[in-house]
């Protein structure tokens, strides 16, 4: 982006969805239109390094036909989103697990995979 | 395998024909195009049993419409079928319809139908409250009634199978062969059935199958698409409400159905053999004629609409049951159209008695057993004795389908019982699971695991209809 | 026959909330009934995140809400059962109520029950609803179906995919789908905005580049056996297919999420009388239905947009549930009745009516318009009386409003309550 230069987007932190508006100065951005700080740092996120929270399922292998619901436990960089569910894809766990244990550390070299559901 | 008779086509025609032939010692294979039985015009029809007053006197139609009418209840009884005798109104709306209508009582008094009567629109409205205040009379017949056609066919083939009956799915009838003795009848797969006598009840596709041993008949497919409401909707009317029949048609009905839905339609279109669809045009069109006779239709209250073809003659009317001019041994069974259901008793009486005529022998059978009972059974069941049924299997006690109330008992009695249910279609025709105002979408996942689990196949090789109807696409990576 | 203070129907999100809530407020017998193998509801198949921001401050995955009210129903022990049907409710002679339930242990039984909570939550809108014309090929799945298959049993039902309604589960599926490696083609919105919220709209469309077409609805289906493609049409203003405007896309799924409907099939059995805009029961301010000792919260009552505010109805109807118990079954003394009247572009509100007390608390009225709005304000008035008059930047039939209304402010209403939009 150019000095001066202005982009709108929406703000994805809560349901509220503000339009938030940023805008290039020459030692960052001046972001408004936020109803809260989120927002801030949200835009200014999505302008230079957009994360996003990864959620999917990875197999229980001793347990038939079962599936685990998990997540980042952190948002990673939305471009290894795909390269997480390919990570993702040959993972299995063993019950029992708990909700918050690790699943698979660093995915991608990023924030852990950990358990979003409990298998006794 | 060698069979005495092949019926081909598994509908009400076909179905009722292999029960009726089940009392005799033969051995009787029904050979069905489709992956599970019921799946032609017998699908989607008004689910009416006429009381007869429509036909021309002397016809065929006539004749077994009013005899067929007359045996449905017991036969019901017997198949463990819920049939209900609700009775129906021809509606008119002006002198002219009026006409009309004492035309078809004097018709149904020479067809001999029982309790019909002619009454005013006030009459009309007395009993049914929700009739339009522009009926100005009305053709009150006391002797029709509601069945579901699936559930008989399904009834009538499971309690054939019972007895001995063979069928075979998947089987197209591709050409037939005659050695004198017997035919031999293939697939499109090259499979082969033998049989001494053919019954060709193949519906739509019987001028096709006749054409086969030389019989040369043309049938044209005419559409009727129908809505369907919610069971909230079904007390309406309780009579099925027809309108007068005109230059411009026969009218869109008003019924409710056995089930207890409420049912609007057909409309009728000449079309393709393979043309199922519903339209915009068609729903419109039903919703707006279907307002003249009944008022307050919730059209929000629609679960679902659908479209069923019918076979008729362009140029005759009439059914055509008769031994083939060209082989001595077929049975021909063709143009089954409107009264058709109604008709399916005496029609596979008649069916049978045509194949005595062309020699073939019948033989009481004592190990015969004339009654089924349905995998839907259980509902019917007073509390004390579900408890008894699940205290003995607890999958009764499960339910599967919510909005209609299906056990887990219920579909797997439809999976193990006669003719086997193998696809989520077959299920829900079979025991309503998926039939409901959610249209299967809670039931769907837990009825696929079910016949995955009793067919020991993979889920996502679990078919909607068969052929490539599946239903999953494959695992997630 | 079994015997309870309060039966709970569901154990979803507002039925877990309401037993939480009743426990909390001092009725200790309670039972939960569950169709389900465990409680949570439908939330055990939303592994996605967004939930609590509102309730518990945090975005927690719809597994990990569920299981913060799980966790606070086993801590207070309150007994639930779970793989059980409701068949009925019916209030005796005496004001009590029996639920009648079946389940393969038990068989079918009754409850005997002071008071009910209703919780059943809803159900989607069908393709027969929709009345889609067509063929009825198999691969048209409502989008909790399609979630349910993946995220529960990990199978898929699709590889190419059209999805018709922008509601927030269809979003959410489109997102869920891509990432599993099915081509979501477009989803096709029939009216002239999102269903959805805005959030999902970016994070479940824009980041994948899949296409949202506003005023678009499928008008055919096509496939004799399982689905080939669809017919997507533009709507005109009233909402018609512009046939001209038709363009095939071929795939072999259609997804819909077209909107939900409450499941009140048990409440309609009950001869409660249901609202015709929301589908649900219609309730006074404690959530209470027309009839004595029947509650309605969550999705049952009337569809909502967030879980949270699920999980705070539902407190809001179990506490009344307790009061009603412990006042010996009586509900308070009520000294009027004021219906809420829903007018100028509000479709309708929660509650529908106020039953004032001597000392009556403060409400929210909880509402819906039926078109999007700037720069608008809510009046709130009763007669000639203005109650309340709110600035709102933009209203949208996607996202539920409230306004709070003062206790000393009912005691002044004699009349109806009206709930309108101005400029």
């Amino acid at each position: 982006m150019n000095i001066g230069e202005k982009k709108e987007m929406i703000c994805i932190n809560c349901p509220i969805g503000c339009v938030v508006t940023a805008e290039k100065t020459a030692d960052g951005f001046i972001v408004t239109g936020n109803t809260c700080p989120r927002g801030e740092k949200y835009a200014i996120s999505e302008l230079t390094h957009p994360t996003r929270t990864l959620t999917t399922t990875v197999r229980v292998a001793n347990r038939e036909g079962a599936y685990l619901p998990v997540k980042t436990s952190a948002p990673i960089s939305k471009e290894k989103l795909f390269d997480a569910m390919k990570a993702l894809s040959t993972v299995t766990v063993n019950a029992p697990v708990e909700q918050g244990d690790v699943v698979l550390p660093a995915v991608c070299g990023e924030s852990d995979i950990i358990a979003t559901g409990s298998i006794k | 395998m060698n069979y005495d008779v092949a019926v081909i086509g598994a509908g009400v025609t076909g179905g009722l024909t292999a029960a009726a032939l089940a009392r005799y010692r033969l051995g009787v294979c029904i050979v069905e195009a489709g992956a599970d039985v019921a799946l032609g015009a017998t699908k989607a029809n008004s689910a009416i049993v006429h009381g007869g007053y429509d036909p021309v006197p002397e016809t065929l139609k006539a004749k077994l419409n009013v005899k067929g009418a007359a045996m449905m209840a017991d036969l019901c009884r017997r198949l463990d079928v819920h049939y209900k005798n609700n009775g129906s109104m021809v509606v008119a709306f002006d002198e002219e319809q009026l006409e009309h209508v004492k035309m078809l009582y004097e018709r149904g008094k020479t067809n001999g139908v029982p309790e019909i009567s002619v009454i005013t629109g006030d009459e009309a409205r007395r009993l049914e409250p929700a009739l339009s205040k522009n009926v100005v009379g009305a053709l009150l017949c006391k002797s029709s009634g509601i069945v579901c056609p699936y559930d008989l066919t399904i009834a009538a083939v499971g309690n054939a199978m019972d007895n001995g009956t063979d069928l075979v799915c998947n089987f197209r009838v591709t050409s037939i062969s005659d050695d004198g003795e017997f035919y031999t009848l293939r697939s499109e797969g090259g499979d082969e059935i033998k049989a001494k006598y053919i019954v060709n009840a193949a519906g739509l596709g019987s001028d096709e199958v006749a054409r086969l041993y030389g019989d040369d008949y043309h049938l044209v497919a005419k559409k009727g698409e129908y809505m369907l409401l919610d069971k909230s909707e079904g007390g309406l009317v309780s009579r099925t409400i027809f309108q007068t029949p005109t230059k411009a048609g026969k009218g869109i009905l008003v019924t409710p159905t056995v089930d207890g839905n409420l049912l609007v339609g057909p409309t009728s279109e000449k079309t393709e053999r393979d043309d199922k669809t519903t339209t915009l045009e068609g729903l419109d069109t039903i919703k707006a004629k279907a307002s003249l006779s009944v008022d307050g239709i919730n059209y929000r209250a629609v679960i679902t609409s659908f479209a069923g073809l019918r076979s008729s003659f362009e140029e005759s009317e009439d059914f055509v049951l008769e031994i083939s001019k060209h082989s001595p041994r077929a049975v021909n069974a063709i143009g089954i159209d409107s009264p058709g259901l109604s008709s399916s008793p005496a029609i596979a009486e008649y069916i049978v008695n045509l194949l005595k005529d062309a020699g073939l022998g019948l033989e009481e059978n004592p190990e015969y057993v004339g009654t089924r009972i349905s995998c839907k059974h259980f509902r019917t069941l007073s509390d004390a004795e579900k408890n008894e049924m699940i205290k003995n299997d607890p999958s009764y006690g499960r339910v599967i389908c919510r909005c209609e109330t299906v056990t887990e008992g219920e579909i797997l009695s439809a999976i193990r019982q006669n003719p086997k249910a193998t696809t989520t279609d077959g299920i829900k025709r079979r025991t309503r699971a998926g039939m409901g105002r959610c249209q299967a979408g809670f039931c769907t996942p837990f009825v696929t695991e079910l016949i995955a689990k009793e067919l020991g196949i993979a889920e996502n090789q679990v078919t909607k209809t068969g052929g490539g109807s599946r239903l999953l696409l494959g695992k997630r990576k | 026959m079994k015997k309870c203070d309060i039966a709970i129907i569901g154990g979803g999100p507002a039925g877990m909330a309401a037993a939480v809530s009743a426990y909390d407020n001092g009725v200790k017998n309670i039972l939960i009934i569950e169709r389900d193998e465990g409680l949570g509801g439908i939330l055990r198949q939303c592994i996605h995140n967004g939930f609590g921001l509102h309730r518990f401050g945090e975005e927690l995955t719809g597994p990990e809400y569920a299981d913060r009210y799980k966790k606070m129903v086993l801590e207070r022990e309150i007994p639930y059962i779970v793989k059980t049907m409701v068949l009925g409710i019916e209030q005796g002679e005496n004001g009590r109520h029996t639920v009648t339930a079946m389940n393969s242990e038990s068989g079918v039984f009754t409850i005997d029950a002071g008071a009910v909570v209703l919780a059943m939550g809803c159900r989607e809108r069908s393709r027969g609803q929709l009345n889609i014309p067509g063929e009825r090929p198999a691969g048209v799945y409502t989008a909790g179906t399609a979630q349910r298959f993946i995220n529960i049993k990990g199978e898929m039902p699709g590889k190419n995919v059209v999805i018709l309604g922008s509601g927030d589960i269809g979003l959410i599926m489109a997102r869920r789908m891509t990432l599993e490696g099915a081509n979501v083609k477009v989803v096709c919105e029939l009216m002239p905005y999102s269903g959805g919220l805005n959030r999902n709209i970016v994070q479940c469309l824009n980041d994948f580049d899949i296409p949202l077409r506003l005023s678009h609805t499928v008008s055919k289906i096509h496939g004799k056996e399982r689905v080939e493609g669809v017919t997507v049409s533009e709507v005109d203003e009233h909402l018609r297919v512009i046939p001209e405007k038709s363009e095939y896309i071929e795939c072999d799924t259609l997804l819909l999420s077209c909107g939900l409907l409450p499941e009140n099939e048990l409440t309609k059995g009950a001869g409660i009388e249901l609202d015709r805009v929301t589908g649900g029961a219609t309730v006074n301010q404690n959530r209470r239905t027309e009839q004595t000792g029947v509650y309605s919260c969550g999705n049952v009552l009337h569809v909502h947009d967030l879980v949270d505010y699920v999980s705070e109805e539902a407190e809001l109807a179990g506490k009344s549930a307790a009061e009603f118990v412990k006042a010996g079954c009586k509900e308070p003394e009520y000294v009027r009745r004021l219906a809420v009247i829903a007018t100028g572009g509000v479709r309708y509100t929660v509650p529908q009516r106020v039953d004032v007390t001597e000392n009556p608390d403060d409400i929210k009225i909880y509402f819906r318009v039926g078109a999007v709005m700037e720069n608008v304000r809510v009046r709130v008035s009763c007669g000639e009386k203005e109650l309340l008059l709110q600035k709102k930047r933009k209203v949208a039939p996607g996202e539920m409003e409230f306004v709070r209304i003062k206790g000393e402010q009912l005691t002044e209403c004699d009349g109806d309550i009206t709930v309108e939009i101005v400029k």
